[in-house]
């Protein structure tokens, strides 16, 4: 059977992008959701946008969308300008974080509205098939108050898809999801993507659901892009302290910079050495900054014990363990009183460590990132 | 045998509670609604004259003789009821609409505005449409200026009187339940259409409209209903010449005092309306929306 489910996946830039709630002269309810964000999405790549609540993600992807006018800025597609076409003109297609299916229809009605509202040739074979890819062949008849969570959403996916958009964007697609059928549709939807090969820009919360699925994500806070770079990228070189912190768990250690020995930058930390590749200090002028590794890449050794000379090195107190069966989580204080994670892999050598042991931390340079002090502390963000 | 625990809530203690708390309406309704009823029944079914009394004589001819003398009068009730329903809905739904969507902080005020009305009399308010539609009053003068009325054309004392009075009198009874089924439609499911290649005037009549029906046909029956069997609009609106069924009853209970064909007239209208509304209901097909 041959359908052509696949849209010409088209590339997706944005240039200054500003969306300002209220007007000027409003003053404090004057909010500025989405400010001056600018990036590309390369045709054909799954992207995410990733952010907590407020940071401006859906208003970018609604102003995709046509569903939010921009206070400024560009949207373009395939180079031509979107920016104030209606949501009707544009060739994209949104799946909403609520899946917005209507009530009165048939999920076949569903999914034909958009073919239908184009006046297409074979909507009722091109709807069977769309049904099939995301395996809800025998559903057509039904009403969406008759599915389950996760088949409305595959509804949903189905009615966006089957108008081949150029760009797909979904906004919270598995927020309503429990967790299970989240990991379930996860793949699926990496599954759907690969096999039509559109381009997906997709909202998130969840930094493992934008993880798993993105090949490339948008870090975003108060309305600025953060950072933008491949999962693996964001967690083993994040730029600042936020996303050090959003994206998994970080320790940071205030450092400067002393000088540099080869390919390594020499950055000293309360009265401590630490070298880093140089290729990781942030682009600022000032030589403070924050040193970071993962609690994962820090190795714990006893006091006195021989450490590999290249590593970096800490003295720290054991104050506390968590086991969690597939590795242990300590908490350990520093001679200045800082308190830094690490995880342990449970490989069965050493026994726990108790508490008030004297240990000593040490990692390979290559794991240490650097993010900038200004703006940096980790700190709660307000929900909205 | 059954060992599933009784459930135990403050008046659950016996079998009978819930039928115990039915009774008070059960009697009420029996009182006041079954026993005129059947009292109607049998009254249509009677011969006889003030004079001489009446006398159950299940003369069927009362409703045949009644239907046939009073035909233009029944017409009247229902075309008049439909126009006035089908106005309203005209009227009012562009209204609630506005309400609905559009109105922001307003909205609570805008919705006691529209049912601030009925803190005047029925009465009042009609015959204030007599001053309204008065020969001397400026809308007959703007008719007349606009070359749609002839000179010395007048408004009052015509159908198109009649059928405005009921038109306003309903207005509140239609604007609510569309108020009310447009407020709680998901706007995201608008943007889903605009999203799908739907322009706003599809969007409305493929979303809006479809998942209102519910609002639509709660309105036009709340309208309707009352309005085919109104007569104080034409009372004070019409003449003879716009009587509806309702004068009729009204004129035949009280004036003449011909019970039997007063009360045949009634449950005719009644009958016809409980069929309309029935046939409506089912082509409306409004169950899988609520």
């Amino acid at each position: 059977m041959k359908t052509n489910l696949a849209g010409p996946a088209a590339e997706l830039r944005i240039t200054n992008l500003v969306k300002r709630f209220g007007t000027a002269a409003a003053g404090a309810n004057n909010f500025m959701a989405v400010d001056n964000v600018s990036l590309t999405v390369p045709p054909g790549s799954f992207f995410a946008m990733l952010g907590p609540s407020g940071c401006g993600k859906t208003t970018t992807l609604r102003m995709v969308a046509g569903l939010e006018q921009p206070t400024s800025g560009e949207i373009l597609l395939n180079g031509k300008d979107i920016t104030h076409l209606k949501p009707y003109h544009r060739p994209v297609n949104t799946v909403f974080q609520n899946y917005a299916l209507f009530p009165h229809l048939t999920v076949h009605e569903n999914v034909a509205f958009g073919l239908r509202r184009k006046g297409e040739p074979d909507i009722a074979k091109r709807v069977d098939a769309m049904l099939e890819l995301v395996q809800l062949n025998d559903f057509g008849a039904r009403r969406p108050a008759q599915l389950s969570g996760g088949q409305q959403q595959r509804v949903a996916l189905a009615r966006a898809l089957i108008n081949a958009p150029q760009v797909l964007l979904l906004d919270e697609p598995l927020g309503a999801l429990d967790l299970k059928l989240r990991r379930q549709m996860q793949l699926e939807l990496k599954r759907i993507q690969t096999e039509v090969s559109t381009t997906f820009v997709h909202v998130t919360h969840d930094q493992e659901e934008a993880m798993t699925m993105a090949d490339t994500i948008a870090v975003m806070r108060h309305g600025r892009v953060e950072q933008l770079a491949s999962p693996v990228d964001l967690y083993e070189r994040p730029a600042t302290a936020f996303v050090a912190n959003f994206l998994g768990k970080s320790n940071l250690l205030e450092g400067r910079v002393t000088g540099t020995d080869g390919a390594l930058l020499l950055v000293e930390t309360h009265g401590v050495a630490l070298r880093l590749p140089a290729a990781n200090r942030p682009a600022t002028t000032t030589n403070d900054l924050l040193v970071g590794v993962r609690p994962e890449k820090l190795h714990m050794a006893a006091a006195g014990a021989q450490l590999p000379a290249s590593h970096n090195k800490l003295q720290a107190t054991v104050t506390d363990s968590s086991f969690m069966g597939v590795s242990t989580q300590y908490v350990v204080r520093t001679a200045w009183q800082q308190e830094l994670t690490v995880f342990t892999q449970n490989l069965g050598i050493d026994g726990m460590r108790a508490r008030d042991t004297a240990v000593q931390l040490h990692w390979d340079p290559q794991h240490t990132f650097a993010v900038p002090r200004t703006g940096a502390l980790p700190e709660t963000e307000e929900e909205t | 045998m059954s060992t599933a625990p009784a459930r135990r809530g403050l008046l659950s203690g016996t079998r009978w509670m819930p039928y115990a708390l039915l009774l008070p309406g059960l009697l009420w309704l029996a009182l006041f609604f079954v026993t005129p009823i059947l009292t109607l029944l049998s009254t249509s079914l009677q011969e006889g004259s003030i004079s001489t009394g009446f006398r159950l004589t299940w003369r069927i001819a009362n409703y045949t003789d009644a239907f046939w003398n009073y035909r233009e009068q029944f017409g009247r009730s229902i075309l008049y009821a439909s126009l006035s329903t089908l106005l309203a809905l005209v009227i009012c739904y562009p209204l609630a609409y506005f309400i609905a969507f559009r109105a922001g902080r307003y909205k609570n005020l805008m919705l006691l505005i529209v049912v601030a009305p009925f803190f005047t009399s029925f009465l009042i308010r009609t015959l204030s449409w007599k001053i309204i539609l008065a020969d001397s009053g400026f809308v007959v003068r703007v008719f007349q200026t606009l070359g749609l009325l002839p000179a010395g054309g007048r408004l009052l004392a015509t159908s198109v009187a009649v059928v405005a009075g009921i038109t306003y009198n309903f207005l509140p009874f239609m604007t609510l339940p569309l108020y009310t089924s447009l407020e709680r439609l998901d706007a995201s499911l608008i943007e889903a259409a605009g999203d799908l290649y739907a322009g706003p005037v599809t969007a409305f009549f493929k979303v809006t409209f479809p998942l209102s029906m519910p609002g639509v046909v709660a309105g036009t029956l709340l309208t309707f209903i009352p309005a085919a069997g109104d007569y104080i609009n034409v009372r004070f609106l019409g003449t003879p010449a716009q009587y509806m069924l309702g004068n009729v009853i009204d004129s035949r209970f009280l004036a003449v005092l011909d019970y039997p064909t007063a009360a045949a007239l009634s449950i005719t209208l009644m009958f016809t309306i409980l069929v309309l509304v029935g046939l409506y209901v089912r082509r409306a097909g409004t169950e899988e929306l609520v």
